[in-house]
Formats: structure tokens, sequence, C-alpha cells
């Protein structure tokens, strides 16, 4: 190891966290920048299947919470571009990456969301995994990133409760709005599990990650975190658990549950899912059209230049 | 591949929670001038009345020390103990001071 690799691990071992301009393996940085901007991406399209329900959301007042939801993604996703930018890449190469596909985003977001059950199943369940996920990474060793994740879990809990206080309202209606929340629930459960990554014999780039303490937890063990809370909820909510094997296990102190379909999980990160190219695509179109709003912050700012020029002279 | 990012400065943002604390640094955001990069820092990192004041610097004013020179850059220092409380040993009765 050379001196710079040596102090980079004494780092990484005495819990220091790693800043910007400190020295850093190529490979480290390359992870972080793959992980940061994927996670920057799902906050993003994130945004499109619950901005598709807020003109549809049942009353003002859920309309208006909606209305923040995707507001908080939005800031979401721009502190996340903001830690990747602390890496070396810029904002436009991770949009590029998006739109051609480089880059992935979180495969949840390309299943359809079909009824307003959906929506306040992704508030609770997929909102719900990506905190078990993010209170984690609160201690990943890059600065940026960490300083991001604890701002994050901040405002993410709200999240997760309005998507649970609706579901309950469904689930303690009519049997109609009942029926719609267990049709939710049932399509979102598989999914929201997937959300954790592969298993870890499986993942790619968990063993650096771990050791560089990039995650802290393996991809199973935030699963099972998961599984393990979601169990009560569902109790509560009075539905029916989706996984009929699901069954505590003294021993190991966790449910046992059933295998994902890990062909379904592979096709849809590979691009076959309902909605992959319907939502790359929206991204695409809305930038795109948003130009006209760009170039005219432009041609504003130079206005106002020239403005306060003209006045100094 | 038109950004507007690229065209933008970008500003550090640091928010005051509470009268009487120190502002502490929250993150970055690009904008055009000092102006916009407030209103941009009051949408973006305020949305929940985190704070009472905020300051906007561009980043490329900030001069930084490097923190892996941090022990040639503090050196002159770490040769006076006697600096600290803990160095003056006091008899037993009095050492509460």
């Amino acid at each position: 190891m050379t001196p710079e690799e040596q102090n980079f691990m004494r780092k990484i071992e005495a819990e220091e966290k790693i800043e910007p301009k400190d020295w850093m393996p190529a490979q480290y940085r390359k992870n972080l920048i793959r992980q940061i901007s994927q996670h920057a991406h799902s906050e993003v399209i994130g945004m499109q299947p619950e901005g598709n329900y807020i003109t549809r959301a049942p009353s003002l007042r859920r309309k208006a919470v909606l209305i923040s939801k995707v507001q908080d993604e939005a800031g979401h996703g721009l502190y996340l571009y903001s830690a990747a930018e602390t890496l070396g890449i810029s904002r436009s190469e991770m949009i590029e990456q998006l739109q051609s596909g480089k880059a992935k985003y979180s495969s949840i977001f390309n299943y359809p969301v079909l009824t307003w059950a959906d929506v306040a199943a992704i508030g609770w369940l997929v909102d719900g995994a990506a905190i078990v996920n993010q209170v984690s990474l609160q201690r990943t060793s890059y600065g940026p990133y960490s300083r991001g994740m604890i701002r994050i879990c901040k405002e993410e809990s709200f999240h997760q409760r309005q998507g649970y206080k609706a579901m309950l309202s469904l689930a303690k209606g009519s049997p109609e709005q009942k029926a719609m929340a267990q049709d939710a629930l049932n399509r979102f459960y598989w999914p929201a599990l997937m959300m954790f990554g592969p298993h870890d014999s499986d993942s790619a780039h968990s063993q650096k990650s771990m050791e560089w303490k990039i995650k802290r937890e393996t991809n199973d063990d935030l699963r099972q975190k998961f599984v393990d809370q979601t169990v009560k909820q569902i109790e509560v909510l009075g539905l029916e658990h989706p996984d009929q094997a699901i069954k505590w296990n003294e021993e190991r102190g966790h449910y046992d549950s059933s295998d994902l379909n890990w062909d379904e999980f592979w096709s849809v990160i590979n691009g076959n899912g309902h909605c992959n190219r319907q939502r790359v695509e929206h991204h695409i179109a809305a930038h795109d059209e948003g130009e006209w709003v760009r170039d005219a912050i432009t041609a504003y700012n130079e206005k106002k230049r020239a403005k306060k020029a003209q006045h100094a002279a | 591949m038109s950004v507007i990012t690229e065209k933008l400065e970008l500003f550090e943002v640091f928010i005051r929670s509470k009268r009487g604390l120190d502002h502490k640094h929250v993150g970055s955001l690009h904008a055009e001038d000092q102006e916009q990069a407030l209103e941009y820092a009051r949408d973006c990192y305020t949305r929940r009345s985190e704070g009472v004041s905020i300051w906007v610097v561009k980043s490329s004013d900030i001069c930084a020390s490097q923190e892996d020179d941090a022990d040639s850059f503090y050196d002159p220092n770490d040769d006076k103990p006697y600096r600290h409380a803990t160095y003056y040993v006091l008899p037993d009765p009095v050492n509460n001071m």
C-alpha cells in the first residue's frame, strides 16, 4: 500500500469521514459516483408517478401533501447531485447517463401506478424501504453523502407516515376501498423488497463498498429489517400479508419469508419493466420542453448583468 | 446537452437555525448571483423553518486549508502545552478550580 492508501484506510477504519479534497482510490470515487448519482436519479424519476396523481388526489389536503412530497423529492435530488458533483462529475454528465440508460435508478419506479391506493402504498412501502436504506447510509464514509443522508432522513419520515395514514383510511373504509388497499399492497410489497438489491452473493459492488464503508449494512440485512418492521404495520391495517410464508423464527429473531422473483428483478433492472421506456422518455421530454425556461433565465441574467455594468460605469 | 448549472456559479450555503447559534454549512447550489442564491437556498434548504438566517458564499471564494497537511500546518501550536488548563496541576483541595 502506498502512504496515501494507508492514510485513506486509516481514516476509514477510525470511522473518520472522507472529504472531497482528500486522496481516495479511483475505484472508491467511481463506486460513490455510481451509487450517489443512481440515488439522485431515483429521487428525480420518483417524482413522475406521484406528480401524475397531484390533480387526482382525493382532497385538497391530500393534493397539498402530495405537492410537498414531490417538492421534497426534487430537493433530495439536488442534495445528492451536489454531493456527487464534489467527486468531479458534472450535472450534465449525470443527466446524460440517466437519459442514455447508462446510469440506473431504483427499479421500483418502473412499476405502473394504477390507483390512488398505489400512491398510498408507495409512500408507506417505497419510502419506508428507502428510509431503512438511508438511515444506514447516514454512517457512510463519504462526508457530503453522509450529511445529505442525514438531512434527507429528517424529511423522509413524513413521506412514509402520510402514505401509511392514507392507506389506513382506505383499509378502514368501504369494502371497495379496502380491496383497493389490499390490491396495492399485493402489487407493491414485492417490488419494495427488491429495492434493496440482489442477494449479497450476487451483488457486484457490495464487497468493496462494504470494505470502504460506503455501504454499512448488506442488502440482505437491510431487506430483513424491512420485512420485520412491515409485518406489524400490515396487521394494524387489517390487511392480508402478501407473503403466505411469512413466519416468526424464534431462533433467528427475525421473520422467515419467501424468496423473491429474481427473474423479474433482473428483467426490470435491464430495462424491461412496464414503465422503463416511459420514465426515461418523459424525463427527456420534460428536459427538452424546459429549454425555453433555461434560456429565459440565462437571458434575464445577462440583462441584469448588463444593467449592473451600466450602473457601475 | 444544455444544462443550466454549467452557466451558473456554485455557492455554499450556511444556515443559522436559531438566534445565538452559529451558521452551519448545509450544502451547495448553483445560481447566477448572490441574491438568486439566497432565494434558491430558502426554497431548497429551509422548507421546514430550519433557519432564521442564511449565508451564501461563492465556493470559489473559499480558501481552505488542506487536512492532509494538518500536521505541518498546526505544528507551531503543538509545543505549547502550557496553554491548556490541564497543564497546571494544583493541590487537591483547590484543583476543582
